[in-house]
């Protein structure tokens, strides 16, 4: 989407130059034309291409092309810059062309966290957005149940992404963590997540599950409540079943939500960083480094800005084009 | 095949939205209309089982149906906006309410559902999603699969009232040959006096939550029993003058006409006037002539529709045939028919109430 906004941004700029010429024209021609003078002229058997246009509102568009630059475009060409150059010091850099990017993607190390990010998130969107539609479908319709239901699924969402972290840290301890003690006392299944791999991933899952289901459950239910009552009443009339009233009546109308739900939580999953940066640093091992965590250790930790250059716009680019096939597959699947 | 509402009365959150409703509705079509908010669509839904009344009952063929969930009634519904299933094709959404009964042959959905959808005229968009139709086309859709299924109740809750006007009148004579041969109890209902008088089926008036009279909608029309029937039954709507009657002459802001015909009213009464009824030349040498001032004109096409202002601030509406250009400020005079104005009494009753009305009102 970012790539979007920098094409717009750059086709912005090319139609500044031009307009501002043209309104500099228009103004010796007609100094004193009223901003909206282009509308309401009265020509009989006039050409749209004969009217006289005022483009002056091209300049309202300025100060997004001016944030953006300053906000998005400048510092991603600074981290191009890196991607391209070794440096040693700030004067002492060598061009170095593609290198970074040919490593960075050999490197077994990114490698092994790419395809370990890519199973953390299709196994968050398996997770939640059943879960959340499951959710939101038993939520009530009327009532007081409506508020209580709304801000309980909302709690979670409410708190800060690293006290979420610090919360499962602690609930997921095998000695003092509520959670992580019932598994291993009453359960009697050994659980460690400092020690266990298997045990660290599925509570950085459950985790992720715990705090970003109920956006989905949210969007599902403002979904949900779109749908006139009639067509449940329709289905009513037809005797129809529980089940085929949510495939047929309830499913196509979450179409325009869930697209949504599944892009925000393929990018935030593919892009997460703080809960499990707190809850197990990448560990045990490398069993939890994500792509962001292993590119935090290269940029941050060893300084190394070439390839953590490098890496970034890989990165970047992965989840532009992942989304992008996510939304076009379903916006057009089933029309 | 009957539809009995007997005694029904919904309250709900301390609001009354139906009070005393006795209905016998008998097989064919009965037009049911009224105002908006005036209970069209609470008595609908009650009959069709989708609101229980409050206190009441629903009798289907001398079946008592109050307490059977709508899902074991044999009833249909078109409402007002086009509801279809989106994700199935026009084909699947006529003939889901066929499947889903367990009592029709399944040899014979495929036949009737092309069947149905060649009346409708929807027969070669059957590969269609509804989303793919225009509003009317998806009217038809929701129509046909009202139709398709043999029912003992069909309920069409003003199913034209979001199309446009060439669509719904088209649409409105397929209906009509339609429900002619209908084997059912079918129970339409509408805000619109043209469409009730189109139909020409016996009609009930509802208004504020109770019936406000059944019986021939052109008798209704022609000499209404009360104020809310005729305001009901008047597109546009009627003209409502104060008046006051005294010994066999009524006194209306100012001008004074004696009671034409052998009404005798006496004390405060309202005049209904029909904007058809009001013109600006003399027609007439009963007419009464009321001095005005031209307000507004609005021009229709094939009618103009001329607001004035009379004394004492009150406002008439002249219906004027063809286009005509008037300019406001300028003073005319209105002339109207004693003998076509309907007289009202304090409390709605038309004057005089003629015996069979007065039954009907009360039975």
């Amino acid at each position: 989407m970012t790539g979007e906004r920098l094409n717009d941004v750059s086709g912005d700029v090319s139609g500044e130059v031009s307009t501002a010429g043209a309104v500099v024209a228009g103004d010796r021609v007609e100094p004193e034309a009223p901003v909206g003078a282009a509308l309401p002229r009265d020509e009989p058997g006039g050409q749209a291409d004969t009217k006289p246009r005022n483009n002056r509102a091209w300049f309202l568009v300025l100060p997004v092309v001016v944030s953006v630059a300053f906000t998005a475009v400048i510092p991603l060409m600074t981290v191009v810059n890196f991607s391209v150059q070794d440096i040693f010091s700030p004067t002492d850099r060598i061009f170095v062309g593609l290198d970074w990017f040919r490593s960075v993607s050999r490197d077994p190390e990114v490698r092994a966290a790419f395809v370990r990010t890519l199973l953390f998130s299709a196994q968050v969107l398996l997770l939640e957005i059943p879960l959340g539609v499951a959710i939101a479908v038993s939520m009530p319709r009327h009532g007081l149940g409506v508020p209580v239901a709304l801000v309980l699924v909302a709690l979670p969402l409410l708190i800060p992404w690293n006290v979420v972290g610090t919360i499962w840290q602690i609930f997921a301890r095998g000695d003092i963590g509520l959670g992580g003690w019932t598994i291993n006392n009453v359960l009697g299944v050994n659980f460690n997540y400092t020690l266990d791999s298997t045990d660290a991933w599925i509570t950085v899952l459950i985790m992720d599950v715990w705090h970003w289901t109920p956006l989905v459950a949210l969007l599902a239910y403002a979904g949900l409540r779109s749908i006139p009552e009639p067509y449940f009443q329709a289905a009513q009339i037809d005797a129809a079943s529980g089940w085929a009233t949510f495939r047929h009546i309830q499913l196509p109308r979450l179409r325009g939500v869930l697209t949504i739900a599944i892009l925000l939580r393929f990018m935030d999953s593919f892009m997460i960083y703080t809960e499990p940066f707190v809850v197990t640093g990448g560990g045990p091992g490398n069993a939890t480094s994500f792509l962001s965590i292993l590119l935090s250790k290269i940029a941050v930790g060893q300084f190394d800005l070439g390839p953590a250059g490098a890496f970034s716009l890989l990165y970047f680019l992965t989840v532009q084009i992942v989304s992008y096939v996510f939304f076009t597959v379903l916006t057009r699947t089933g029309r | 095949m009957t539809l009995i509402l007997d005694g029904v009365r919904v309250r709900q959150r301390g609001e009354t939205w139906l009070e005393d409703i006795d209905l016998e509705l008998p097989n064919g079509m009965t037009t049911l209309i009224g105002p908006l908010a005036a209970g069209k669509t609470t008595l609908m839904r009650v009959a069709a089982g989708l609101l229980p009344p409050t206190s009441g009952r629903v009798v289907v063929n001398g079946r008592d149906v109050t307490s059977v969930s709508v899902r074991k009634r044999s009833v249909a519904f078109v409402y007002q906006q086009f509801i279809n299933y989106p994700s199935l094709s026009v084909y699947e959404n006529i003939a889901s309410p066929l499947r889903l009964d367990p009592s029709f042959p399944r040899r014979e959905i495929d036949r009737r559902v092309r069947e149905i959808a060649e009346i409708m005229g929807i027969g070669d968009l059957l590969d269609r999603r509804p989303e793919e139709l225009s509003g009317g086309q998806q009217q038809r859709t929701a129509i046909a699969r009202a139709l398709a299924r043999p029912v003992d109740v069909l309920l069409l809750d003003e199913p034209l009232a979001n199309l446009d006007y060439k669509l719904r009148e088209q649409l409105r004579a397929d209906l009509r040959d339609m429900f002619a041969g209908s084997a059912g109890v079918v129970l339409y209902s509408t805000a619109d006096p043209a469409e009730a008088l189109g139909f020409a089926a016996p009609t009930v008036v509802l208004g504020e939550g109770r019936i406000q009279h059944t019986g021939d909608v052109a008798e209704m029309y022609d000499r209404p029993p009360t104020l809310a029937v005729a305001a009901t039954l008047s597109d546009p709507p009627l003209n409502l003058l104060p008046g006051l009657a005294h010994e066999g002459r009524i006194d209306c802001l100012g001008v004074c006409f004696p009671v034409p015909g052998e009404r005798a009213p006496a004390g405060r009464v309202v005049l209904g006037v029909r904007p058809h009824q009001v013109t600006i030349e003399r027609t007439g040498p009963g007419d009464v002539e009321f001095p005005a001032e031209i307000r507004l004109a609005e021009v229709t096409g094939s009618a103009t529709f001329l607001h004035l202002l009379l004394p004492g601030s009150r406002h008439l509406v002249a219906q004027l045939e063809g286009t005509r250009l008037f300019t406001p400020g300028q003073p005319a005079t209105a002339y109207v028919d004693p003998s076509r104005v309907l007289i009202f009494d304090e409390a709605g009753v038309s004057l005089p109430a003629r015996p069979a009305a007065e039954a009907d009102l009360h039975g």
